[in-house]
C-alpha cells in the first residue's frame, strides 16, 4: 500500500515456466497482488513460493518467449480518479480508448477495503424506473445492489439502458464484460442521444479483447464509483453486464492454476469473489452507490452456481420472462424480488402500495392455477375466467417492460383492475385502505367489460394484434 | 522468548512460514508489513514450515515478512460492557474504528477498559469456589453481569479476599484466589477464552423442555422450538429467510440475543443496526438494542474472520449464560462458514469430499451445534443458549452437504419453501416436510399438558392433519376437475387453506400481526380447530371456494387487530355470523 515503487527497476529476464495463463520466475521482494508487465503485457502476482513468483498474464501467454522483459512495478492494480473521468470510455486497466488524453487524477489502489458496515447508513430513497413490474412490484432503492436475471436472447441491455438514464443518478459508470461491438455502440449511441455523455464512465471489455482482462472491470467501476460517491457525495448508478461472463474468466483462471472446481465447475470461492463486487453497493451519509447488474441465464435455470451464489448476495433479483399471452418480455412478478422495498414501500410512496402490490400478485398467482387448469382441459369456473382476464391486462398495462408511468398511476391502474373483475372479497385488503381506494365506479367498470365480452371478435383480434 | 518466523510463501490469504522455535496448531501469529500487523492463525504444521490463514488482505505482502507467534489460540475478551456492540468477527468494536472503510490490521479493545462499574460482591472471605463460580455482579444494561472465577481456572480454590461494594474498571482486581498449594491468583472482571473449546464452568446439562416463544406462528404452536434447543432454517434465496431472523431476533422471550452476521449482507445488518435502537423489546418494555450483540462479518469482510465469526458469537453467548441468563444466538448464514472451510481447505490442496466441501465438515459443525443448550449452573440456577442457523443450500438443492451435515444434529427443521415463496406465503416454512424433535420428547410433552392447554399436542398433530389431507384433495381435483370430486375434497382442500392463510402466514411487515404472543396463539388456534372440526352445508363446489374466502377474510382482519380490542370484537362476531349461515349442527 504505502510501499514506494523502486527508483530504479529491476528487468528480469529468465522465466522459468509457462502455461496458458500464467509465467513464474525466480525474483526478490516481490509483494502479493504486485502488478508487473511481461514483454509489455500486464500481469499480476497470484502465487509466491520462496523465490518463485508466479504471474497471471491477462491477455494470456501466447507468443512470450522464456527470455522477455518482466518488470515488476511494485503496486498493485490502480486507476487515476478525478473528475477527468466524466465522459471517458476506458479499457479494462482504465486506459483511454475514446481518443481523449490520459487520464490526470490520483493514481488509487483497485479492490481496496470494505466499508466499515457500522458507516452505513441505511438505503431509503426510492430510484423511480416508469416501469410498473419494477416499480410497483420491486421497487429499488439507492445502495442496492439488483441483478437483471435474463436468457441471453432478453433485451437486458435495453431495459438497463431504460433504468439508468430514468433513475436521476448524478453518475452513471457502466462496465462492460465480454460485451459485443454492437451493445457497447448501443450503449455509446444511447448515451449520446440522451446528452448525457458528461455524466458517464465506461470501462469497456469487448469479446474481442482477452476474457480474463475482465476481470479487473468490475474493480476499475466500483474504484470510481467510490470516489464520485465519497470524495463528490454523489448518487452514483453502476451498471454491470454481464457479470456471467466474468465468472466464466474466473472460472478460466482457477482452472489454469489447478484448483478444485466445485459446483458447475467454478472456483469454490466464488460467493466470497462476488460478495466483494456487489458489497461495494452502499448508501453513504451523503452520496451512494447502487448496482444494477446482469446476470445471463442458460434456459432460465437459477439454481446453476452463478445465478445462485449472486442470488444469495444481492438484495433481490429481477427476473425478466417472456410472457406468450401478449406476447412481450415482462418483469416476472413471482421470481423478482426487490429486498430493500420495505424500505421505501408506504414510506416513500402512498399507503396502499404495499397492499396493491400483494393482492395484484396474489391474483395473478390464481390466474396461474386456473391456466394450468385450462391446459389440462377442465372446466373453468367464473372466478377462473375472470382471473384469466385480469392476468392479461395485468401483464399487459403493469408488467411488460415498454410500461412507463409514474407510481401513482400504476397504483390506480391496479384498482381499476381490480375492481374491473373481481369484488372487494376477493381482493381481501385491510378495510380501511379497500374503503379509500376502492374505485367509486366499479360497477360501472364492470359493466365495461360486460360490453366488451358482448363482442368477443373484437377482443380476440386485439389480442392478435398484439402478438 | 516467543517463537517467530518470516514468510515465505503466499497464495491468495494462505501464507506459508519457516519458523525458529515450536509452534502449536490454531496459534494465533502477527505478521509485520510496514506499520501493520496482521492477525493469522496456524492451520497446519509440516516440519519447520507452518501455514497459517490471515484473517485480512494479504496484498503487498512480501517474503521475508517476519511473523511472531502468541502462544494462544483464537481468544476472545469477556467481560462488563459487551452489550449493545457491534462486532467483526474476531471481537473488535465496529464502532471505535476510525474512517468509512475498514483499515487493514486495525485493532480494538472490545468493550471499555477505563468505564468503571458499580461491583457487589456475592462471594465472601474463605468460601470455596471453583471455575465459572460467581464472585459478584455489576449492572450491566438490565443484566446483572456476574464476575466470576476465570474460566480457565482449574480445580477448587478458596477466596482470600474480595474488594468492597464500589466502583472498579474492568482492569482492577476484585478479588484474590488461593489454591491448597499456596498459589494465589487476582481476578479481574475481564477474562479470555479460546472461541474454538466448548465453555465448561457448569454442573451439568439436563434435557431441554421449556418452549420458547419467538412469536412466530408456524414455529411456536407447530413446530416448538425449547429453550437450550437447536434449530435451522435451511431455503433458497428469497424465501425469506433473513426476514424471519429479524422478526425472531426481535419478539423472541429471552433475556438476550445474539445476532452473528456470517458472510451475509452488509446492508441487513445495518437494518438492525438502525431499527433495534428504535424498536421496544416487548418483555422489558426497554430498547431492543440493548439487549442485543451483533457479530458482523458481512460477505465482504475476509473469509477467515467468517469462520471465526460463529465462533466469536458462540463463545459470547456461553459466557452469557454462566450468568444464569437466557440468549437466543442467530447465525446467519451458517452456509457461509462451511464455504470459508472449503476456500481454505482447497487452497491447503487437501483432498475434497462432497461438492468440494472438507471431509470434516459434519464433524465441525456437530460439534458447534453441541455447544448450545441448557445447563444447570453450580450454584443450582439455569441459563441456556438456543441456537437457530440458517442454512443457504446451493441451487435450493436440500441434499448438499451441509444441509445434511446439520439436519443431523439440529432438533427443530425449518424447511423453507420455494413454492410458498413464490406463491407470497410467508413465512414461507414447509409445515409438511418441516420438523421439531422436541414434541417427542416426554419432558415438553408433560410441559405443555400441564402449563399450557391439555392436548395440545394431539390438537396440532390433528392440524397438521388437516394441512395434509387438504394438499392430498387439491391434488385429486386437479387431476379430475372440480366438478368431478365429491364436494366433500373441496371442503378439505379450503379447510387447509383456512389454516394456511388464518394461522400460518403472517405479516412480518404489520405492526400487530408479525409477532404473535403464545395465549393469543391458542386463542386463534380455538378458533381455527372448530371450524375445521365443524361441517357445512354445500350444494355445489364453488359455493364452497367463494364461502371460505369470506370466512379467512374475516380471520385474516382479525390477525390484523389488536388483541380484544373493539375492532377484534367486532369481526369475531362477524365470523360467527358467517359460520352460522352455513354449520351444520
Amino acid at each position: 500500500m504505502s510501499r514506494q515503487p523502486p527508483a530504479f527497476k529491476t528487468v528480469y529476464t529468465k522465466i522459468e515456466q509457462i502455461t496458458k495463463a500464467t509465467c513464474s520466475l525466480k525474483a526478490q521482494g516481490i509483494a502479493n497482488e504486485e502488478m508487473a508487465t511481461i514483454d509489455g503485457r500486464p500481469a499480476q502476482v497470484v502465487k509466491i513460493q520462496g523465490d518463485l513468483v508466479t504471474l497471471q498474464v491477462f491477455s494470456g501467454t501466447q507468443g512470450i518467449g522464456t527470455d522477455v522483459d518482466v518488470i515488476f512495478l511494485g503496486e498493485p492494480p490502480t486507476l487515476r480518479v478525478g473528475p477527468d473521468l466524466s465522459g471517458r470510455f476506458l479499457n479494462a486497466y482504465g486506459q483511454p480508448i475514446d481518443d481523449g488524453p490520459d487520464l490526470e487524477g490520483i493514481k488509487t489502489a483497485i479492490g481496496g477495503p470494505s466499508v466499515n458496515p457500522v458507516r452505513r447508513a441505511q438505503p431509503s430513497e426510492l430510484i423511480s424506473t416508469g416501469i410498473a413490474g419494477i416499480d410497483l412490484n420491486n421497487t429499488l432503492v439507492t445502495g442496492q445492489k439488483i441483478p437483471f436475471f435474463a436468457d441471453p436472447d432478453q433485451p437486458y441491455n435495453q431495459v438497463m439502458a431504460n433504468v439508468a438514464l430514468r433513475a436521476q443518478a448524478d453518475r452513471i459508470i457502466l462496465g462492460g464484460m465480454g460485451l459485443s461491438n454492437d451493445d457497447y455502440l448501443y450503449y455509446r449511441r444511447v448515451f449520446e442521444d440522451a446528452g448525457v455523455l458528461e455524466k458517464i464512465t465506461c470501462f469497456i471489455n469487448t469479446n474481442d479483447d482477452p476474457p480474463v482482462e475482465r476481470l479487473l472491470v468490475p474493480d476499475m467501476v466500483l474504484a470510481a464509483a467510490e470516489y464520485f460517491a465519497v470524495e463528490k457525495k454523489e448518487k452514483v448508478l453502476v451498471l454491470l453486464t454481464d457479470m456471467t461472463l466474468f465468472c466464466d474468466a474466473l472460472s478460466i483462471v482457477s482452472n489454469r492454476m489447478d484448483q478444485i472446481p466445485s459446483k458447475d465447475s467454478m472456483p469454490g470461492s466464488l460467493y466470497s469473489d462476488l460478495a466483494k463486487i456487489y458489497e461495494k453497493a452502499a448508501q453513504f451519509q451523503e452520496g451512494s452507490i447502487t448496482i444494477i447488474a446482469v446476470t445471463t441465464l442458460s434456459g432460465g435455470d437459477i439454481t446453476h452456481a452463478i445465478p445462485d451464489n449472486t442470488g444469495y448476495i444481492t438484495e433481490g433479483q429481477l427476473f425478466l420472462r417472456r410472457n406468450t399471452d401478449i406476447s412481450k418480455v415482462i418483469v416476472d412478478p413471482f421470481r423478482s424480488l426487490s429486498r430493500l422495498k420495505q424500505l421505501v414501500i408506504g414510506k416513500r410512496t402512498r399507503e396502499d402500495h404495499s397492499h396493491v402490490m400483494n393482492a395484484g400478485v396474489r391474483l395473478y398467482s390464481d390466474a396461474a392455477n386456473s391456466k394450468t387448469k385450462k391446459e389440462n382441459g377442465f372446466d373453468l369456473t367464473d372466478y377462473d375466467e375472470r382471473t384469466l382476464k385480469f392476468a392479461y391486462d395485468y401483464a399487459l398495462e403493469l408488467l411488460a417492460i415498454d410500461i412507463n408511468i409514474d407510481m401513482e398511476k400504476m397504483l390506480d391502474k391496479a384498482w381499476e383492475l381490480f375492481a374491473k373483475y373481481f369484488e372487494r372479497d376477493e381482493v381481501a385488503i385491510k378495510e380501511e385502505i379497500m374503503s379509500k381506494y376502492w374505485p367509486k365506479d366499479a360497477e360501472g367498470l364492470k359493466q365495461k367489460t360486460k360490453d366488451e365480452e358482448q363482442k368477443p371478435e373484437d377482443g380476440k383480434a386485439k389480442a392478435e394484434d398484439g402478438s | 522468548m516467543p517463537t517467530q518466523g518470516h514468510v515465505i510463501g503466499i497464495v491468495s490469504n494462505l501464507i506459508t512460514i519457516a519458523v525458529d522455535g515450536p509452534v502449536s496448531q490454531n496459534e494465533i501469529c502477527y505478521i509485520s508489513l510496514d506499520d501493520v500487523k496482521l492477525k493469522a492463525e496456524v492451520i497446519k504444521i509440516n516440519g519447520k514450515n507452518v501455514f497459517a490463514q490471515v484473517f485480512e488482505s494479504t496484498r503487498g505482502l512480501t517474503v521475508g515478512c517476519l511473523v511472531e507467534f502468541t502462544d494462544h489460540l483464537l481468544e476472545v475478551e469477556l467481560g462488563p460492557g459487551m452489550l449493545s456492540r457491534n462486532y467483526d468477527g474476531l471481537q473488535n468494536d465496529l464502532d471505535a474504528m476510525t474512517g468509512v472503510f475498514l483499515k487493514r490490521g486495525e485493532m480494538t479493545n472490545p468493550f471499555s477498559y477505563e468505564k468503571k462499574w458499580d461491583f457487589t460482591a456475592l462471594a465472601k472471605k474463605a468460601d470455596k469456589v471453583q471455575a465459572g463460580d460467581w464472585l459478584g455482579e455489576v449492572p450491566e444494561n438490565f443484566i446483572k453481569h456476574k464476575i466470576m472465577v476465570p474460566l480457565k481456572l482449574e480445580g477448587i480454590w478458596q477466596v482470600d479476599s474480595i474488594v468492597a461494594k464500589g466502583s472498579y474498571t474492568v482492569k482492577e482486581p476484585v478479588a484474590v484466589l488461593k489454591n491448597a498449594n499456596g498459589q494465589s491468583i487476582k481476578v479481574m472482571m475481564t477474562q479470555y477464552w479460546p472461541v474454538k473449546v466448548p465453555m465448561r464452568g457448569y454442573a451439568n446439562k439436563p434435557i431441554a423442555y421449556k418452549p420458547l416463544q419467538t412469536g412466530v406462528r408456524l414455529i411456536d404452536t407447530i413446530n416448538p422450538i425449547v429453550e437450550g434447543g437447536t434449530g435451522f432454517i435451511p431455503g433458497p434465496f428469497g424465501c425469506g429467510k433473513t426476514v424471519l431472523q429479524h422478526i425472531i431476533a426481535a419478539n423472541a422471550q429471552v433475556d438476550m440475543v445474539i445476532i452473528c452476521a456470517c458472510g451475509e449482507r452488509a446492508n441487513e445488518v445495518v437494518e438492525i443496526f438502525k431499527e433495534f435502537p428504535e424498536l421496544d423489546d416487548p418483555n422489558t418494555g426497554r430498547k431492543l438494542i440493548e439487549r442485543t450483540i451483533i457479530i458482523c462479518n458481512t460477505s465482504n469482510m475476509p473469509v477467515a474472520a467468517r469462520e471465526a465469526s460463529v465462533y466469536t458469537a458462540m463463545t459470547i453467548a456461553e459466557y452469557y449464560r454462566q450468568m444464569g441468563v437466557k440468549i437466543l444466538l442467530l447465525a446467519d448464514s451458517t452456509s457461509r462458514w462451511a464455504q470459508a472451510l472449503r476456500e481454505m481447505s482447497n487452497r491447503m490442496e487437501e483432498l475434497p469430499g462432497p461438492d468440494a466441501f472438507p471431509m470434516d465438515l459434519t464433524a465441525i459443525i456437530a460439534n458447534f451445534y453441541a455447544r448450545a443448550g441448557l445447563v444447570e449452573l453450580n450454584n443450582g440456577q439455569t441459563g441456556s443458549v438456543t441456537f437457530l442457523g440458517t442454512v443457504s443450500p446451493a441451487g435450493g438443492n436440500m441434499k448438499e452437504p451441509v444441509t445434511e451435515s446439520t439436519k443431523k444434529v439440529a432438533r427443530c427443521f425449518y424447511a423453507l419453501s420455494q413454492q410458498r415463496a413464490d406463491s407470497k406465503r410467508y413465512p414461507s416454512i414447509d409445515t409438511i416436510d418441516s420438523y421439531s424433535k422436541y414434541l417427542e420428547y416426554k419432558e415438553v410433552q408433560e410441559y405443555l399438558e400441564e402449563n399450557f392447554e391439555p392436548h395440545w399436542i394431539e390438537k396440532i398433530a390433528y392440524i397438521k392433519d388437516i394441512l395434509l389431507r387438504g394438499k392430498e384433495a387439491y391434488d385429486q381435483i386437479n387431476i379430475l376437475g372440480d366438478d368431478s370430486v365429491p364436494i366433500e375434497y373441496h371442503e378439505r382442500y379450503w379447510k387447509s387453506e383456512l389454516v394456511d392463510f388464518g394461522f400460518l402466514q403472517q405479516d412480518a411487515f404489520d405492526p400487530v400481526d408479525k409477532a404473535t404472543p403464545l395465549e393469543r396463539q391458542r386463542y386463534m388456534m380455538d378458533i381455527i380447530y372448530n371450524i375445521c372440526k365443524a361441517d357445512f352445508k354445500f350444494d355445489i363446489f364453488y359455493e364452497v371456494t367463494a364461502y371460505f374466502k369470506k370466512v379467512i377474510n374475516i380471520i385474516r382482519q382479525l390477525n390484523f387487530s389488536e388483541f380484544q380490542n373493539e375492532a377484534f370484537k367486532k369481526f369475531e362476531d362477524e365470523l360467527q355470523s358467517v359460520l352460522m349461515e352455513r354449520k351444520v349442527e
